[in-house]
């Protein structure tokens, strides 16, 4: 069964026509990766899913068409997004970052506090003076606060010291085992230990859909990617 | 020392009628990007709301009547302000050259109908005996509605950084002046900030409407028009979305204003303005407000 079902979904921003028709499914209790060169649709992707930018096409959540739902009513169906660039607000504290995410009656601080205990001695400092790394914090931490049904999560490893990298990317595949994500990222190596599927793009359009397996595929990495396994 | 000290109240009361002017108008600008100029309308709204509760509803100029009419008028400038935005600026979002010419209508055709409706001729909003009496203050002769305008706009700045604070909306409203997509994208209706933004600057510009009445002598359809400017240079030089920055802008304005006035023989205009230009070279984010990434 598929928690999101992306038809045929287009996306022209500024005159460009970004994405050309992107059908994909989105398995339930899985974590999907989406792969592909810079600039071939990724994160527009994503942003179309959550109402970010106007698309046309289906987008289908636990059977429900969402293509024209505002943002917030996206994601208080149970899709957390987790955006590129963090996103944080600067000027608020970490414990108020945290607190205007809060939608459930009963939000799961252990849970972000568990993954990252750094951000409660932190948490009456202002998040624009943290670091990129505790910044990446602060957005999983936010996402993780409510019961989704979904995590869409763009690139979080992105701009990260590689001590950071291994922060993140263990709690990611701590929340992984028990919950269903799409998740854009170019580090191959978190993929290939948290990812159960693979969907990569290239030109707007989806052009591989299947097992993660083949990343172990140098041949494959190369032809789809263009990079060497050992390059991203 | 006693001209000084007459010249400085007097500016601090003339700030405190801008920020009443202001302080809407910059978070208004700072949440959603728009630039409303019907904001003078909320202004001169609650100040003939004002001015019919103290000569209609209430009689005899009393304090009593004074405060119910800034209560009143604030409340019905505030629910005009939510109005005007959900029927016009709804649909203008990230449309601004729209927004002007709309909001400018939307002032226009508010003063016609007050007119209209009134009377084009400047109406008296009734006040109390103590208003325009003096008080000595180290020698200087003070008029005691200065210390009003103060009053009520150290209450409205103390009340707004209350709710910007202390309450979920407010958090709401500060998220949204930095990034109102990503409130949305936590699952936030972020038109209910909106619209309170619209209430909470609606609100102080109708009590500084019916202030303003009283200061200037009458209340006319058309009495905003310079205030406003005043009021965009307040925001600009606070910086758009900052309250403390439009405090301090307005306190700045107002007694430079008065300084030049009394020791450049009427240049405070201008040496606002040359305030202005000052602050758009070294500090074009304004004095307190973000600069943009």
């Amino acid at each position: 069964m598929s928690t999101l079902s992306l038809r045929d979904v287009e996306v022209t921003l500024n005159g460009s026509h970004i994405l050309q028709g992107v059908s994909f499914d989105v398995p339930e209790n899985k974590v999907t990766a989406l792969l592909g060169r810079n600039g071939v649709g990724k994160s527009t992707t994503l942003k179309a899913i959550m109402g970010l930018y106007p698309s046309t096409g289906t987008i289908t959540h636990l059977d429900k068409n969402i293509s024209d739902l505002p943002t917030y009513k996206i994601v208080r169906r149970g899709v957390g997004y987790i955006p590129e660039d963090r996103e944080i607000f600067a000027t608020l504290s970490v414990k108020e970052n945290l607190a205007l995410a809060v939608r459930d009656s009963d939000p799961n601080y252990e849970l972000a506090y568990s993954l990252f205990p750094e951000l409660m001695q932190r948490s009456h400092q202002r998040a624009g003076t943290l670091s990129g790394g505790q910044q990446q914090m602060v957005a999983i931490a936010r996402a993780l606060l409510n019961k989704n049904s979904i995590l869409i999560i763009d690139e979080p490893t992105k701009g990260l010291a590689p001590k950071l990298v291994t922060a993140v990317a263990a709690a990611l595949h701590t929340v992984a085992g028990e919950s269903t994500m799409l998740i854009v990222e170019q580090n191959l190596s978190l993929i290939k230990r948290i990812s159960e599927h693979l969907i990569v793009m290239d030109q707007g359009r989806v052009i591989f859909e299947g097992s993660p397996d083949n990343l172990h595929d140098e041949s494959f990495i190369k032809s789809m990617l263009g990079v060497s396994a050992g390059g991203k | 020392m006693e001209s000084f000290l007459l010249i400085l109240i007097t500016g601090i009361g003339l700030g405190a009628l801008y920020f009443l002017l202001a302080s809407g108008l910059s978070l208004i600008f700072g949440l959603m990007g728009v630039l409303n100029f019907a904001h003078g309308a909320f202004l001169t709204v609650g100040a003939y709301i004002g001015l019919w509760v103290s000569t209609k509803i209430m009689t005899g100029g009393s304090t009593l009547t004074l405060i119910a009419a800034m209560l009143i008028g604030g409340i019905g400038a505030g629910i005009f302000a939510i109005i005007v935005e959900q029927l016009v600026i709804t649909r203008l979002y990230e449309r601004h050259i729209d927004q002007a010419l709309v909001t400018v209508g939307v002032s226009l055709v508010t003063a016609a109908v007050l007119g209209g409706w009134f009377s084009k001729d400047p109406l008296m909003i009734p006040t109390p005996k103590w208003f325009f009496n003096a008080t000595n203050v180290g020698g200087a002769a003070i008029q005691q509605d200065r210390f009003l305008y103060i009053a009520v706009a150290l209450f409205l700045l103390l009340l707004f950084i209350s709710i910007l604070q202390f309450t979920r909306i407010g958090l709401v409203i500060r998220a949204g002046v930095e990034n109102r997509s990503m409130v949305t994208a936590l699952g936030i209706n972020v038109r209910l900030a909106f619209s309170t933004v619209f209430f909470m600057g609606g609100f102080a510009a109708g009590i500084g409407g019916v202030l303003i009445g009283a200061y200037i002598g009458g209340v006319t359809p058309h009495m905003s028009a310079s205030w406003l400017i005043y009021g965009f240079i307040v925001v600009v030089i606070g910086g758009p979305g900052s309250l403390g920055g439009s405090a301090l802008a307005a306190l700045l304005i107002g007694v430079t204003q008065q300084f030049a006035n009394f020791y450049l023989t009427g240049l405070g205009d201008f040496v606002v303005v040359l305030l202005l230009v000052l602050v758009l070279l070294l500090k074009p984010e304004g004095l307190l407000g973000k600069a943009k990434s």
